[in-house]
């Protein structure tokens, strides 16, 4: 690597594969939950399984933003970190806080952590995905800024280019929008509102354009194709994002008491939200066939290739398939969402991750690529794992089906509980899906511990063979 | 090389384009903020109902079931559970938990006193009100 304090990513990007396992863990026994309903009850409920699931996944996710803007920024600007110092102590701050919030949540009963952590003083708690007790909000608020400042302050003294400041940029929104999780007004119908500020403003909004900075700079410097080239792709890419975003956050607002207004507009706007996408896909295969160079690691290739793909998948097609108003009406609060979100989740959000990881551990570790050997566990690691999540997609799809036509268009529709019964084979897919993924992410974390770097030699016996 | 759409053009397009649309989400907002205690009755929210707001929120109901959709997928839709079940049967069935039924998906005990399941009953009657542009399709939720 080409700054000493670039090395700082190296415990950030460790710790968030080892949450990711943890997530992965919590997510088996929920889907275990769903066909065995006393597994592990009472001391693990599925609610708890569940906020562990997703609070990791959003932690661990963070930790690979942050390990990524502390390799990203400093070769940006050509300059070092203005602290590593700092973004060490901050590393361990947030996985501190980050174990302490899941080691509450598995043994405190909910509503007594929220006595216990001032919730009557300002009410936060109780939102999915900010289950999190105040303090602990307040910790993360105290993460963002001290990564904020650093990366600031090294972005300040160095060479700006438009990587680095739609990268810093967004973190800065990243954090922004974090805001409304203190802010839980009593009136249900502007709370929800309020929390897609939040959710969607990141996940459709603030961390596309972190995924964009993220694979320009992976393209960069793996393809070496120009520079304006890459950045001008990702400025129409990110412009598309906002644009069919920030009024299509509307896609939120049809069932849930706000104006009907929102049913046209959100309509409207949210079915240009695949656009990104789309053009993310064209961008990166083009960069591939007009690269200039064949880079050594073709396991983080992969990963950048791989990523717009499913990133369309999930967010693009299972996303238009929910967002237009009269489809909503039937699938709104169904499996249909947990389909979209798994896929959009992983093959935007982790996939963009474990390409950054792909890149960046190796040169970490000291060599431009890891061995053939690595990247072939590596690869399948990938292969298994992206073919498991669309099977998760697709059996919570099928799950979704089944209650939109018995529990939702039916003229005598059936009970929640009954139609669940009725889905049985679907959630068995779906946790056999989840096994799969889990093996997958093993053969992919062991390529990590097969030593050895790229070897040129093989490379050059193979083009000579042929 | 002559450029006919520039990297400076699609920078301005995409800070462009990201003040246009936030100032007409930022609008249409504002809007919103006026309609909504209109649609969902604000005036009946008594406090009995916001102690059974928070008495939902604090033992995180939306941990497994949905309200106008939205939460987990592993309990019955609580927005309109008040026509579907009546009070009654939400205080009877919330008391009895867990039902220990093997293999069926089993709800905690909250421990909720009478006050409190008045309370709770309260807010789910108050949600039922909300004008949600008639979801759920039917009373199943």
């Amino acid at each position: 690597m080409k700054y000493q304090s670039q090395a700082v990513a190296k415990p950030y990007f460790i710790a968030a594969l080892a949450l990711f396992v943890g997530q992965i863990v919590f997510g088996l026994i929920a889907g275990l939950q769903y066909l065995y309903g006393t597994f592990l009850f009472p001391e693990l409920p599925f609610d708890v399984a569940h906020m562990s699931h997703t609070n990791l996944l959003i932690v661990w996710l963070l930790m690979a933003f942050m390990g990524a803007a502390y390799f990203i920024v400093p070769e940006e600007a050509q300059t070092e970190l203005y602290s590593p110092k700092l973004a060490l102590v901050t590393f361990w701050v947030f996985l501190t806080a980050g174990a302490l919030t899941i080691a509450a949540y598995l043994f405190v009963p909910y509503a007594h952590l929220a006595a216990i952590t001032g919730n009557a003083a300002l009410p936060t708690m109780g939102r999915g995905y900010l289950e999190q007790p105040l303090p602990i909000k307040i910790g993360i608020v105290l993460v963002a800024l001290s990564l904020l400042f650093n990366v600031t302050m090294t972005l300040i003294k160095g060479r700006k280019t438009s990587i680095n400041l739609i990268l810093v940029g967004s973190l800065w929104g990243l954090a922004l929008l974090f805001l409304p999780a203190f802010y839980f007004p009593q009136d249900t119908v502007k709370a929800s509102f309020g929390w897609w500020w939040i959710v969607h403003g990141w996940v459709e909004g603030d961390w596309e354009l972190i995924l964009g900075a993220l694979l320009g700079f992976i393209l960069i410097k793996m393809t070496g194709v120009d520079r304006e080239i890459v950045e001008k792709w990702i400025y129409i890419i990110v412009a598309m994002t906002l644009v069919s975003g920030l009024v299509g956050i509307g896609h939120h607002y049809y069932y849930t008491g706000a104006p009907s207004y929102w049913i046209w507009l959100g309509s409207i706007f949210s079915a240009l939200e695949p656009l990104p996408f789309m053009l993310l896909i064209a961008f990166s295969f083009k960069m591939l066939l007009a690269r200039r160079r064949e880079h050594p690691n073709k396991a983080a290739m992969l990963w950048a290739l791989g990523t717009p793909i499913m990133a369309f998948l999930g967010a693009g097609l299972w996303g238009f398939m929910i967002t237009l108003a009269p489809a909503q009406y039937y699938m709104h609060g169904t499996n249909f969402t947990a389909a979209h979100g798994h896929l959009a989740f992983f093959g935007a959000y982790a996939m963009v991750s474990l390409a950054i990881i792909s890149y960046a551990m190796p040169l970490l570790r000291g060599r431009i690529a890891n061995s053939d050997a690595a990247q072939r566990w590596e690869m399948a690691g990938f292969w298994i794992m992206v073919l498991s999540m669309l099977g998760i997609a697709l059996a919570l799809t099928g799950a979704g089906i089944v209650t939109v036509v018995l529990q939702r268009a039916a003229a005598d529709p059936m009970p929640f509980m009954q139609v669940q019964d009725k889905e049985r084979v679907f959630f068995w897919l779906r946790e056999l899906a989840g096994v799969g993924f889990f093996v997958g992410l093993l053969v992919y974390l062991r390529s990590f511990f097969i030593s050895g770097e790229y070897e040129y030699a093989g490379e050059m016996k193979r083009a000579l063979a042929a | 090389m002559q450029q006919v759409f520039t990297k400076a053009m699609a920078r301005n397009i995409f800070l462009g384009g990201a003040v246009f649309f936030l100032a007409i989400y930022l609008a249409l907002t504002y809007d919103t903020w006026q309609r909504i205690p209109i649609r969902d009755h604000a005036d009946q929210m008594t406090p009995a109902v916001l102690r059974g707001k928070y008495l939902l929120d604090t033992n995180d109901c939306i941990g497994c079931h949905t309200i106008n959709g939205e939460g987990a997928y592993f309990a019955p839709e609580l927005g309109n559970v008040y026509k579907r079940r009546g009070p009654d049967f939400i205080k009877a069935w919330i008391q009895s938990q867990p039902t220990g039924v093997p293999g069926r998906r089993q709800m905690p005990n909250f421990h909720l006193t009478p006050d409190q399941l008045n309370d709770l009953v309260a807010y789910l009657q108050w949600l039922s009100n909300i004008d949600t542009n008639n979801w759920p399709p039917n009373i199943q939720g």
